[in-house]
């Protein structure tokens, strides 16, 4: 029976400092299965593949790879071992070909050409075998993320893994991106490579793992067949209490348009078109949620209808004033129009991750008479109002000093989101409000966007995941390369219908057949 | 979990480190000095010697420390903005420019007192003309600082040979050098301003610039930390899409930042043409530039590490001078030498032992926590 574990991990611990990441571990892998590893953000999923990997080495405990004793210094060791890593940024260099990609530092030899043809013919079997058809010559630039995954699969799998590890996997796919994945898997599967998922969507655990894993707080709380539990059972092991996957709300009360886009087209700094003659509104009182791809031309849209962006031909109406390319606006001059925008990505613009949270927290309305004289900026003012952002929100820790980087994931989108709700603004913009954000601050999260809802304000929400769109929007907006695809009543959405839509300019015959 | 990576004590950050860094450029030096036969510890007294001796010393050193906090802080502000201002050389030649100017044409028709304080604008607006330039060239043209700020120290190096040869020369003297200016406009040099409370200390070239430079880092500081436009400032330096987002526009940042930064370093020629030289002349500004980036590093581009660092630079300028004077197997060269180690170590080599101290650190308070646990 030994020989069927791929991974035994016994009593394993890794601290950084005083933080326990991974507190006397326990972890038994057989071999040839799927198995899922959940946990809310900073749980220790992601250190715990790190150490699987080689990426840290643990402090104390015992691993086991396939019988064997190992402590991997690095990732070469592991991958000596038969461990390899799919990260979730995928670590391609993008104007490189296929097969250079997948040869990268494993070139074999002086000159690269007997190595190329050596990969080649091992590359093409590896494709046969598991059904993981690329074309090798492609630059890896022209691909599609779903194929740029694919290859990710392929460099492990050359390199002679037989244990794959995959870090949110899902995060950047489409619907029918991600059931071929699934697909990929299984074949991995019946070819008896064993492969650790690690997810916190609860579906995918349900579709495709055999075994799962909870951890929470660094430790690992449960292990359970995946046929012999529920999604609500994990959530409730994640978070350590029950949890409402499901937004409760009333029926929408709709008042007039406070957003009107009409032929909005935006170029990006290469004159690309991004945003491509879309027209739509949203009224007070309701909340439309706009699904797509990441990098379909959302971003651009929030960008242009919170003034960060220019635009390039058409016009917005928004909250009574037009917006068009004779009349360029700016952020700022949109939040006094009463916009406020939850951008998409925190770090790259929600916050300043080396200024303490009070600077943070005011940061758009850093010219508010409310904390600055004449000339002073008054520090014990802005940390005052910080703290009143914190108790609305159930920011923790509730230290206005405390550097922004130095908050977990949720309570740095709570601070932003405070930010921006507290001054009542008639529009919110929310753009993936919930990304890495753990399950029981989305919960509070979405909460708070139903409620401004409630409060008749008009609100955007851009999202990748579908479920959030679903129950949280009461329209539905789909775009796909720029262009509004379809508009669906959420109460009447499926995932599915919204990814046939996501992929519709182009893909649409492959996937329906 | 990175992030608790890169956490440390203030005082480790602040004081151990640079601490650390300074010792090491010291034991390379004395290294250096056994190699060339020179015994390091009494290189070691008659550097420290001449520095804070006597009191002629100790003004000299404050007066070179004067310099440094000037181009210090015009490094550091640049610094908060993301930029990286290499011209504080130029800006600081300029500087010296715009004040002699202002006592070449004024001199004579106004009142000292009036003429002063123009002349300290004049460096600060020549200053920050200088800077100006590269700065809108980055802003809204998009060549890169760095380069445009290298090549402008050049172009004022050539602008001044041509002023001080051809057209601010006093023809009555040999050398490129513009006529003394009356002294009436003469900045109080220290010893004279003790002498007027009856206090007799040592004459030396330090003089009330050096006031001028501790009333700039305390405006640097408010500046930075304490209103909206530092706010602004360092928004658009640590994060520009985070400044795009809020409101503010980077372009703009980048302009006044260089401005305040050139309009700092213009401030060496008050020290040195208004204070010290009392002419317009070549060369007064050499080094000071440069080292001011070594300065603004090792000070952790605050007003009160700066002045800290400055103090040191001033001690090494003056005392490796005694020390060139006194030694015959050390030149100017060494002390040039000397400088570069500190420039080297607290500078380019900053954060050479961060990851050694981290760990120790990471490991004693490891260490506290398990006896936490046990007992």
């Amino acid at each position: 029976m030994h020989s069927d574990i791929a991974i035994e991990l016994t009593d394993v611990s890794k601290r950084f400092g005083a933080v326990r990441a991974n507190d006397k571990v326990n972890l038994c892998v057989e071999s040839g299965t799927i198995h899922g590893i959940v946990g809310e953000n900073g749980a220790g999923k992601s250190t715990l593949m790190s150490i699987l990997y080689g990426f840290y080495q643990y402090d104390t405990g015992h691993i086991e790879v396939f019988g064997k004793a190992q402590y991997f210094n690095n990732s070469r060791e592991a991958l000596a071992a038969g461990v390899g890593m799919v990260h979730q940024h995928f670590m391609l260099v993008e104007p490189f070909t296929v097969l250079e990609n997948v040869m990268l530092g494993n070139e074999g030899g002086k000159l690269l050409k007997e190595g190329r043809i050596a990969a080649e013919t091992e590359l093409k079997r590896l494709a046969n075998e598991y059904g993981l058809a690329v074309d090798l010559h492609a630059r890896v630039s022209s691909l599609s993320v779903g194929l740029q995954q694919r290859v990710e699969i392929l460099k492990a799998l050359y390199r002679g893994a037989k244990i794959l590890i995959l870090d949110e996997p899902t995060g950047v796919l489409t619907p029918q991106e991600t059931a071929e994945l699934f697909r990929i898997l299984e074949s991995l599967k019946a070819q008896g490579v064993t492969i650790l998922l690690i997810t916190h969507k609860l579906q995918e655990i349900m579709a495709i793992t055999d075994n799962v894993s909870v951890m929470r707080a660094g430790t690992m709380v449960a292990h359970r067949k995946t046929s012999e539990t529920s999604k609500e059972d994990i959530a409730e092991l994640m978070v350590g209490r029950k949890v409402l996957l499901q937004v409760d709300k009333i029926d929408a009360n709709v008042g007039e348009a406070l957003i009107k886009v009409d032929n909005l087209t935006i170029k990006d700094a290469q004159g690309v078109e991004r945003v491509k003659q879309v027209s739509f509104e949203v009224k007070a009182g309701e909340v439309v949620g706009i699904a797509g791809v990441s990098g379909n031309g959302q971003s651009e849209l929030l960008e242009a209808l919170s003034g960060i962006t220019k635009v390039n031909s058409g016009s917005m109406i928004i909250n009574g004033h037009e917006v068009s390319r004779k009349k360029p606006a700016s952020p700022e001059r949109m939040r006094i129009r009463g916009l406020a925008h939850v951008p998409e990505d925190r770090h790259h613009m929600g916050m300043v991750t080396s200024f303490s949270a009070s600077e943070s927290s005011i940061l758009g309305y850093h010219n508010d008479k409310e904390y600055n004289g004449r000339f002073i900026m008054s520090r014990s003012k802005v940390r005052d109002y910080c703290r009143k952002l914190m108790d609305a929100f159930d920011v923790r820790p509730r230290d206005p000093d405390l550097k922004s980087a130095n908050f977990s994931g949720g309570n740095q989108q709570k601070l932003i989101l405070a930010r921006e709700m507290e001054r009542n603004p008639d529009i919110l913009l929310v753009g993936q409000p919930t990304r890495g954000v753990d399950i029981g601050a989305i919960e509070f999260i979405h909460r708070r966007i139903i409620e401004m809802r409630d409060a008749g304000k008009a609100i955007l929400l851009v999202s990748v995941e579908l479920e959030e769109i679903i129950s949280v929007s009461d329209r539905v907006l789909v775009m796909c390369d720029g262009v509004i695809t379809g508009e669906v009543p959420a109460a009447e959405a499926t995932e599915r219908e919204l990814g046939l839509l996501m992929t519709s300019s182009d893909a649409q015959k492959e996937v329906v057949a | 979990m990175s992030q608790s990576n890169s956490e440390m004590p203030f005082w480790m950050d602040a004081l151990l480190l640079p601490f650390l860094n300074i010792m090491t450029a010291f034991v390379v030096m004395v290294g250096i000095f056994l190699v060339i036969g020179v015994d390091p510890v009494e290189a070691g007294e008659i550097l420290l010697f001449g520095a804070f001796g006597y009191g002629e010393g100790i003004g000299y050193t404050l007066y070179y420390m004067t310099n440094f906090v000037f181009t210090g802080l015009a490094v550091a502000v640049a610094f908060h903005a993301g930029l990286f201002n290499i011209g504080g050389e130029g800006q600081a030649y300029l500087g010296g420019l715009g004040a002699g100017l202002v006592c070449l044409l004024l001199a004579e028709w106004l009142p000292g007192l009036l003429v002063i304080p123009i002349a300290i604008l004049g460096a600060a607006l020549f200053g920050a003309a200088w800077a100006y330039i590269p700065a809108y060239l980055q802003a809204y043209r998009g060549s890169h600082i760095v380069i445009t700020t290298i090549m402008f120290n050049f172009l004022a190096a050539s602008l001044m040979v041509y002023l001080m040869v051809n057209v601010l020369n006093d023809p009555s003297k040999m050398s490129p050098e513009s006529v003394t200016f009356p002294d009436s406009v003469w900045l109080p040099q220290m010893h004279e301003l003790f002498a007027m409370f009856g206090v007799e200390i040592e004459s030396s070239p330090l003089n009330v610039s050096i006031f001028l430079a501790l009333l700039a880092s305390v405006f640097v500081w408010i500046f930075i930390w304490y209103t909206r436009w530092g706010y602004q400032l360092r928004t658009t330096g640590s994060n520009a899409s985070a400044a795009i987002y809020a409101g503010i526009k980077p372009p703009r940042v980048i302009v006044l930042s260089m401005c305040i930064s050139g309009a700092l370093a213009g401030m060496v020629g008050v020290n040195e043409i208004l204070g010290v030289n009392h002419r317009l002349m070549l060369d007064f500004h050499v080094g000071y530039g440069f080292a001011g980036i070594a300065v603004a590093l090792m000070g952790r581009n605050h007003p009160i590490g700066i002045i800290l660092a400055a103090l040191l630079f001033g001690v090494l300028s003056q005392g490796g001078q005694e020390l060139a004077f006194e030694m015959s197997n050390i030149t100017r060269d060494i002390v040039v030498v000397m400088q570069g180690l500190v420039i080297l170590f607290c500078g380019a080599l900053e954060f050479m032992y961060r990851p050694w101290l981290m760990k120790l650190y990471l490991a004693s308070k490891g260490e506290n926590n398990a006896q936490e646990v046990t007992s």
